[in-house]
């Protein structure tokens, strides 16, 4: 047997340090999980969205046309070799791809005159913070074959992709990645596929839906009811789902917007932040008031939506905002699930 | 073949080497020499063929070859009578010649212009070309110069079309592609006619490099297309030119693969695989490195339209679009990039490792072998991540039990596991992804989807500090092995075998190169064997717990015994400064276990922890100073104790004497009026049916009374030495036999030696 000392020198490889001082990006990713995994998966209280963080220089036509669409969520691994300067090739070689892949078979010339046109712009001061990369906006519009209305496009289909506070992630990439892990896609599914696999292609990403569950959607409740709003647009609405045969039954539960706001007041405490103690506090009142009128446990059942004059989720992953100044607010909750999904 | 034809071979072979290293001066050799009539010397070819009666016959042919290729050469003659006669025979003499042995580039060069020139018949210069095979190789020059016929116009359509399948087919043995690069302009341009077309395109595909690549050609192609609709072979030429300038051309492809070119080079088939053999000598063996099946099953997904795992493709775009903001020394380099396309062996990947071009999407790296080699050995954390990334959201998306009514893809998700482990073995390493995959679905898992493949990946789990990854995956483990059939718990201890047995190479390896480390308690080597004696501690919980729900069931105690099969050895086997002993709620039922296979595998474990200690032992003495990792005296004290028991039962028929007190009244119940010396050799019940057989043999006649205590043990011992050896039951048997045991003995001496 070789004596212990005498045991050969082994070629350094430097994995196994790196593994317990947790230096490289990989470690810290590590980290974080088992960090996740192991404690509650949420931190136990949030900040109240606070009154718009948009920054001065952002274009308040293209807010306004985020707001009050329907947009399906996605998570996004970070874009590999993704750059800001390059979205204009994005642009033709996106559009190439969607003419090729529409007819199946044929090859198309890259910046040739297709009856689509892909536009790739980006959405200034979207952003949480100074670190966190600059949003971005990808539109497939129908180019109209009669010259004398080319300035009209229609627009088929939007997708952007943003990051509001995303640090946790941007810790653990290195700088040959961009992370904007939240996608939100209006239009046809197809499309959406399509323009997924492209980024899948040519950035090495991986879209996931986001779905929101339970748990976050009272959340959401409560956060968004927190909000301080000027006036009210739409009542404050949930929607449980009781799964029942053969056909499952849907219990709609509105509330007038300053009675939630007013039930959330008597129950929340620390200014300025939500705590999971107040989250449950809240949605316990609402399940007592309507087990006195109606006798129905809604605990037992499972909360599939959620609409406020801020903005309203569905479990599916849909979302809809309403209101322009708490925008980045409820970007800021949904990137964080997205960081949670992608971990 | 006799020695003197061997030397002559590969005389030839270099001459057909130095032939296509330069080719003008040899050829007017060849011509000089035939003037000379010296046909012998300059023909000579296709000997590579072991030919039985070669001699004069063979001779006698090339002569004929030579005379043929003479008339060929002078074309035909217009006065003779019999002239068709004369064509007809020397046709046949180049045929024959032809599809026996190939013809030299010599032979080749002259009658590819013949056949070009349009000196005979149509029907004749198809006949020509259809024997154009060559011994070994073509020369490119006589390639440009048939192609320079072409542009005299005096060759007919077919002979064209002809010529074109005839250069596909033979691509591969032409000796340079510089020259006919050069004419990449010309070959494009036949792409006009219709007829010739989809050979061109095959010619094409086989030439195009990344500087062929032209916008105008594009657009050429897509006008084409335009024209002529979906054709295979434009499809083929432009998806390559996407492939080289993705900027230029987007390209999408049925889901099927098709066939792009119709299969041109079959008039030439079992002509060219002679040839090819003749070049290669026999058929090289197939890759044996690639991992699984390249194949990939349609599934109906919109997203990932082919599979779980992409396609492997070089990575076009991204590298393309940042072409603008390049700096040059960047652009010059990029140019060199080795396509992935091309890697097939691992000598081109240690050729190439520094410029290989690395996949668009780095899944694919996971169904080649070459490319797992590589990421193994690059330092670049982006690959890492990269894989990390699309790894976990891969496993979340398809796992079954994360979301309902995903169950249908059952062998899907399994299989895919079976790809990841097979990666993960090929690279002795566990991929971070699967050990956060672990964290979050062990939870959920309910212990019998993909049973073996996830288990595996338990087994694959990097090394890490156990308390920390004791929560997270092996309590949740704990409670499906403990709620769960037999059967599973042997699969998760033979997969916590693994684990040791992964933890134990990489701490073996990677320990011993830093001596001293100052960083936080966990790095160093007491750290890490803390963590090892932890986990073998909790296998060891796990198992005698495990042992008294399953009552001691044998099958469960042979995959407990394996586990520590492992464990004995590691001081000796991995250098590694660890014994950890078992729990006595394992040495006792295997001591006093009815299996004698058991009782084998026991007196192995022992033997070879003796053999751990002693060196350790040794060790100690020799290092004088204290370190850190002298073995308490308690280990010692331990194996005592055990060795004790065992030699006391088996040998000394002394059993239990220390710290054991058996109620007189529950011992006279049993029956056994000589308890203590029931368990030696001769009696113990495992090995019952050796001591009765042994009887029999030794006392034929006495059939009725079998009294054991006349067995002497010596010889009984060696008998049923024999016996094991002979049975071949298990397969420890041939590793070891109950002579170790002896080797424990006597146990005084053993004793004092272990003293602490």
């Amino acid at each position: 047997m070789d004596s212990y000392e005498s045991a050969p020198q082994h070629i350094a490889s430097s994995r196994l340090k790196d593994y317990f001082i947790g230096a490289t990006p990989l470690q810290k990713r590590l980290e974080s999980v088992r960090k996740q995994t192991s404690f509650v998966p949420t931190p136990p209280r949030r900040k109240i969205p606070q009154c718009s963080q948009l920054q001065e220089d952002n274009d308040p036509q293209k807010v306004a046309f985020l707001l009050h669409k329907q947009w399906t969520l996605y998570s996004l691994t970070p874009l590999y070799k993704f750059s800001y300067t390059n979205l204009k090739e994005y642009a033709s070689l996106l559009s190439a791809f969607i003419a090729a892949e529409k007819q199946k078979g044929l090859a198309v010339e890259v910046g040739e005159d297709f009856n689509i046109k892909v536009t790739f712009s980006t959405l200034l001061g979207m952003k949480g913070t100074q670190r966190d990369p600059e949003a971005f906006l990808v539109q497939i519009l129908s180019k109209s074959q009669l010259p004398s209305e080319n300035r009209e496009h229609k627009v088929l289909w939007t997708g952007w992709f943003c990051c509001i506070f995303g640090d946790s992630l941007l810790e653990t990439v290195s700088e040959d990645f961009t992370c904007v892990p939240l996608f939100l896609a209006n239009g046809a599914e197809t499309n959406t596929a399509i323009v997924g696999t492209w980024f899948q292609k040519t950035f090495d990403c991986y879209f996931s839906p986001l779905a929101i569950n339970a748990f976050n959607l009272s959340w959401m409740a409560a956060m968004w009811t927190a909000c301080k709003m000027d006036q009210y647009m739409a009542a404050t609405e949930f929607l449980w789902s009781v799964p029942c045969s053969p056909q499952s039954l849907d219990i709609s539960y509105a509330i007038h917007p300053e009675d939630a706001k007013a039930l959330w007041d008597s129950v929340h405490k620390t200014p300025g932040e939500v705590t999971q103690e107040e989250v449950d506090l809240f949605m316990d009142c609402l399940y007592s008031h309507f087990h006195r009128h109606f006798k129905i446990h809604l605990s037992a059942t499972r909360l599939v939506r959620v609409s406020t004059s801020v903005a309203s989720a569905h479990t599916d992953g849909k979302i809809k905002i309403l209101c322009h100044k708490y925008l980045i607010g409820v970007l800021a909750y949904l990137t964080e699930l997205a960081i949670f999904q992608i971990d | 073949m006799s020695p003197q034809k061997r030397v002559k071979n590969s005389q030839v072979q270099k001459r057909t080497s130095q032939v296509s290293g330069n080719y003008p001066t040899h050829l007017l050799a060849w011509e000089e020499k035939e003037d000379l009539n010296d046909s012998k010397y300059s023909l000579k070819r296709g000997q590579n063929n072991p030919v039985e009666d070669y001699g004069h016959a063979d001779d006698q042919a090339e002569d004929a070859l030579q005379i043929a290729v003479r008339y060929f050469e002078k074309g035909p003659v217009k006065t003779s009578q019999n002239k068709d006669k004369i064509l007809e025979k020397h046709l046949k003499t180049v045929e024959n010649v032809a599809l026996k042995n190939g013809l030299a580039p010599e032979g080749i060069d002259i009658l590819l212009n013949v056949a070009l020139s349009g000196k005979f018949g149509s029907a004749v210069n198809t006949r020509i070309l259809k024997c154009m095979i060559p011994t070994t190789l073509i020369s490119e020059h006589s390639v440009v110069k048939a192609v320079s016929w072409l542009c005299v116009g005096k060759c007919s359509g077919s002979t064209k079309v002809l010529f074109y399948r005839w250069l596909v087919a033979m691509f591969d043995f032409i000796d340079h592609k510089e020259e006919i690069n050069l004419l990449y302009g010309f070959f494009f341009a036949s792409l006009q006619d219709d007829a010739l077309c989809p050979y061109a395109c095959h010619l094409l595909y086989l030439l195009t490099k990344k500087e062929n690549v032209k916008p105008f050609r594009v657009r050429k192609l897509l006008d084409l297309q335009a024209k002529m609709g979906m054709q295979p072979h434009l499809q083929a030429l432009l998806s390559l030119y996407k492939f080289f300038a993705p900027t230029l051309i987007s390209v999408s492809l049925p889901a099927r693969k098709k066939i792009y070119f119709k299969n041109s080079e079959n008039l030439w088939k079992t002509a060219l695989l002679a040839v090819k053999q003749r070049n290669q000598g026999p058929p090289p063996e197939p890759l044996k490195l690639m991992l699984g099946p390249a194949k990939v099953r349609p599934v109906k997904r919109k997203w990932n339209s082919y599979s779980v795992i992409p396609v492997l493709n070089s990575s076009g775009c991204s590298k393309e679009c940042g072409k603008k903001g390049m700096i040059l020394s960047n652009y010059l380099s990029s140019r060199e990039l080795f396509p992935l396309e091309q890697l097939k062996s691992f000598p081109q990947l240690l050729k190439n490792i520094h410029c290989l071009e690395l996949p668009s999407q780095m899944g694919a790296v996971l169904n080649n072998s070459l490319l797992l080699h590589y990421i193994n050995c690059v330092k670049d954390e982006s690959i890492l991540l990269r894989l990390y990334h699309w790894l976990s959201q891969t496993l979340q998306e398809e796992c079954i039990w994360y979301k309902v009514n995903n169950f249908e893809h059952e062998k899907e998700f399994a299989n895919f596991l079976a790809t990841i482990n097979r990666a993960q073995c090929f690279l002795q390493e566990g991929f971070y992804s699967c050990e956060t995959f672990l964290y979050k679905s062990l939870p959920l898992w309910d212990g019998f989807c993909c049973r073996s493949q996830f288990l595996q990946l338990v087994s694959w789990i990097p090394f890490n500090s156990f308390s920390e990854v004791k929560p997270l995956v092996f309590d949740h483990l704990a409670q499906l092995f403990f709620t769960s059939t037999i059967y599973f718990k042997s699969s998760v201890l033979q997969s916590l075998k693994e684990l040791l047995q992964n933890w134990l190479l990489w701490l073996s390896v990677d320990i011993h190169m830093k001596p001293v480390m100052n960083s936080p308690l966990e790095t160093t080597l007491g750290g890490s064997m803390n963590s090892v004696s932890e986990l073998i501690h909790y296998v060891g919980w796990l198992s005698t717990t495990a042992m008294r729900l399953e009552s001691n069931s044998t099958f469960l105690l042979h995959f407990i015994l394996d586990f520590y099969e492992k464990v004995c050895d590691i001081y000796i086997n991995y250098n590694l400064p660890l014994v950890v002993l078992f729990p006595p709620g394992i040495f006792y039922p295997a001591l006093l276990s009815l299996d004698s296979s058991i009782l084998n595998q026991l007196c192995y474990i022992m033997h070879r922890y003796r053999k751990n200690l002693t060196a350790a032992k040794k060790n100690e003495l020799v290092q004088k100073t204290k370190s850190e990792f002298n073995f308490s005296s308690k280990t010692y004290q331990e194996f005592n104790h055990y060795l004790t028991a065992m030699v006391g039962c088996l040998w000394t028929s002394k059993p239990f004497q220390k710290g054991f007190y058996i109620d007189p009244d529950v011992l006279e119940k049993t029956g056994v009026a000589e308890y203590k010396n029931s368990l030696n050799l001769v009696h113990h019940p495992a090995l019952l049916s050796y001591a009765v057989s042994f009887l029999l043999r030794e006392w034929p006649e006495e059939r009725t009374t079998v009294n054991m205590s006349s067995i002497r043990v010596n010889k009984f011992i060696f008998i049923m030495f024999q016996e094991f050896t002979i049975a071949l039951f298990y397969r420890k048997i041939c590793t070891f036999t109950f002579l170790p045991v002896l080797s424990l003995l006597p146990p005084q001496n053993q004793s004092e030696m272990f003293a602490s």
